[in-house]
């Protein structure tokens, strides 16, 4: 079976962000970036399924300008066996991001797609489903337990009361949560060897994809500033101010 | 001219990076505190099983065969967290690229796959005696031919990793007749050999967590295989092959410093005096201008000694400027880093005293800075001339 898994370069989960003076974005001049931790733990919960032998290959997709091509030798070098850089400068979309991926599975014909349950940087949460809507294939998010079975898997989902396991029909869609699995380093014999596996380089228009944006970003602000607390005297204040000031209970 | 990383190289700063973060940093204080050999086994056995101990060997023996500049930045990247991993990967990644430089094919595919795989978690160098320090030509350790066999018998000093290495470099006199330096041999002496004893660790100011032990050589037996290199040919291998182990110092120091200044750039951003965070204060921005340049021209030296010897050109001067450098602006980084937390960098509870503990070292082993500017202005001025 063909795994594909989706990974996004994103800002580095360490770094401090700013918003640009102008408000029209997060400032990513001179940021440190990585790949997204979701992701990762979608390239290792495909790498385990190879080493279990349910998988046999393990291809990873990315889209945007040439830098991700890092994210992508970075899941070659965690265990990927090849790769697929959509290259463009256009700020994608979930939506195009999905469409592009639909085209990718078309051709690609994988028995797993293995996504991030969303991106750190925009927290959409929509490729996945949308990619699941746009080609018809169930999907399992949020998943925390991935088990394969005959023709179908077994993804059990964290769901805001707990737990739910949904059985899929293959080929099926699964994006990761945050318990899934820790994600290994990677090795540097690895590394060096992530440098000879193959590496397509393509473009939207390849696809016949639009990928204009269809939103536009009006302002970007960073969060209001945490004001001071102040220290209460008894309960029996602080239940005023809560009553009266606050107006919480 | 391209000063960048290539994706291999940066790839493996990052992981180091990450490693260093994630696995030694939550441990080095209770590392630095306890001298718990089991933390820094268990980092090292990790590590070798991630490649780190083999960088710049041939991947024909284990190795990863990454260079000397990805050397370089992933010890850096493990010092900002734990110089004493960092210096044991170090010396461990010395160990096997000398062996793999001077070695037979049957010294090499012997002992390079155990050093590289984490089967042995280090290696060690047996050079420095108690009267043979800068001046290592003075030894008095020997070595006697009997029955067919070598005999060691001899006294090494503060050998970093004695303990859990599983392979020794020793060198010992074997021609007392021949002139200062020119009758030694370097041999390779298992750790399991009957006639080594390794005493008990060395108390030390900082790297607490890094074995420094005596060892001691008393009738111990080796056979001719042993030699590493060529019979009385030793103290040359021990002046040429050592200078990759400035770099790695070098880098080392320079982690250190880096550390140390960006937790005190963290500090004073937040640390308000007078009504406002101190960074606002000119007096303490031109402090951390000053030692951030020297940091950043450590780091150049090193990267331009690390890529000359991955080019196969002559590096020994270079190294060696780089480790003089970087040790000593590293120890100036670290004093003026806590100088910066002021009462608080005094303090346990804050990492700046150990690092500076830490970083002390660093313009001493491996060659002090003296020897290091003899070193260099030897090297400087026997090329004058052509």
């Amino acid at each position: 079976m063909k795994v594909l898994v989706a990974v996004k370069r994103v800002v580095d989960y360490n770094v401090k962000i700013r918003v640009k003076s102008d408000e029209s974005g997060v400032d990513l001049a001179n940021v440190k970036m990585a790949m997204n931790p979701f992701c990762e733990i979608a390239v290792e919960e495909a790498v385990r399924l190879k080493e279990s032998g349910a998988a046999d290959e393990i291809v990873v997709v990315s889209m945007g300008p040439k830098a991700c091509q890092e994210q992508i030798r970075t899941a070659m070098a965690l265990g990927a066996d090849r790769g697929i850089q959509i290259e463009t400068d256009e700020d994608l979309e979930s939506l195009a991001v999905a469409k592009l991926l639909a085209k990718v599975v078309e051709e690609e014909q994988p028995g797993l797609v293995i996504l991030g349950k969303q991106s750190i940087d925009s927290d959409n949460n929509q490729t996945g489903q949308m990619l699941g809507a746009i080609t018809g294939m169930p999907q399992g998010t949020f998943a925390s337990e991935v088990n394969l079975g005959e023709g179908i898997v077994d993804v059990t989902r964290e769901v805001d009361g707990g737990l739910q396991t949904l059985s899929l029909k293959m080929p099926a869609i699964v994006t990761t949560d945050l318990r899934l699995n820790e994600p290994r380093y990677a090795s540097l014999p690895n590394i060096m060897k992530a440098k000879r596996k193959p590496l397509d380089v393509k473009t939207p228009a390849d696809y016949g994809v639009d990928v204009t944006p269809r939103l536009k970003t009006l302002k970007v602000e960073a969060p209001a500033q945490r004001e001071a607390g102040i220290l209460v005297s008894s309960v029996d204040e602080l239940v005023e101010k809560l009553k009266n000031e606050a107006k919480v209970i | 001219m391209d000063l960048s990383l290539t994706e291999e190289q940066a790839l493996i700063q990052d992981t180091a990076r990450r490693f260093a973060e994630s696995e030694l940093a939550p441990q080095a204080e209770a590392l630095d505190q306890t001298k718990d050999r089991e933390i820094i086994k268990s980092h090292c056995k990790q590590l070798a099983e991630l490649g780190f101990m083999g960088l710049n060997v041939s991947g024909e023996y284990g190795g990863t065969e990454a260079g000397p500049v990805a050397f370089s930045l992933a010890i850096t990247e493990l010092a900002k967290a734990c110089a004493s991993t960092a210096v044991t990967v170090s010396v461990t990644n010395m160990v096997a690229e000398v062996i793999q430089a001077m070695g037979t094919a049957e010294q090499k595919s012997n002992y390079l796959p155990r050093l590289c795989d984490g089967t042995w978690l280090a290696g060690s160098f047996c050079l420095t005696e108690a009267g043979a320090g800068s001046d290592p030509s003075s030894m008095r350790a020997q070595a006697r031919k009997e029955d067919g066999a070598w005999v060691i018998d001899g006294v090494k000093q503060w050998i970093t990793s004695a303990e859990f290495a599983g392979v020794f470099v020793v060198w010992a006199v074997t021609d007392k007749s021949a002139p200062k330096g020119k009758g030694i041999t370097c041999f390779l002496v298992d750790a399991g050999n009957p006639g080594v004893t390794v005493n008990k660790a060395e108390k030390k100011m900082g790297q607490h967590g890094s074995a420094t032990n005596e060892v001691v050589f008393d009738g111990c037996r080796v056979s001719d295989s042993a030699i590493l290199g060529e019979l009385n040919q030793g103290f040359k291998l021990a002046v040429t092959e050592l200078a990759g182990g400035r770099i790695g110092i070098g880098s080392l120091a320079l982690g250190v410093g880096q550390a140390a200044m960006s937790y005190a750039m963290d500090y004073v951003r937040e640390r308000k005096q007078f009504g406002k965070p101190i960074a606002d204060f000119q007096g303490l921005q031109w402090m951390i201008a000053d030692r951030m340049t020297e940091l950043e021209a450590a780091r150049l030296l090193l990267m331009n000694a690390a890529y000359k010897k991955e080019q196969g050109q002559p590096y020994a001067t270079e190294a060696s400027m780089a480790k003089l450098f970087a040790s000593e602006k590293a120890n100036q980084a670290c004093y003026t880093a806590l100088q910066l937390l002021g009462g608080y960098g005094y303090m346990q509870e804050y990492p700046l005293e150990r690092y500076s503990r830490d970083v002390r070292i660093t313009s001493i082993y491996e060659g002090t800075s003296e020897i290091q500017r003899v070193i260099i202005a030897k090297n400087l001025l026997s090329d004058l001339g052509r």
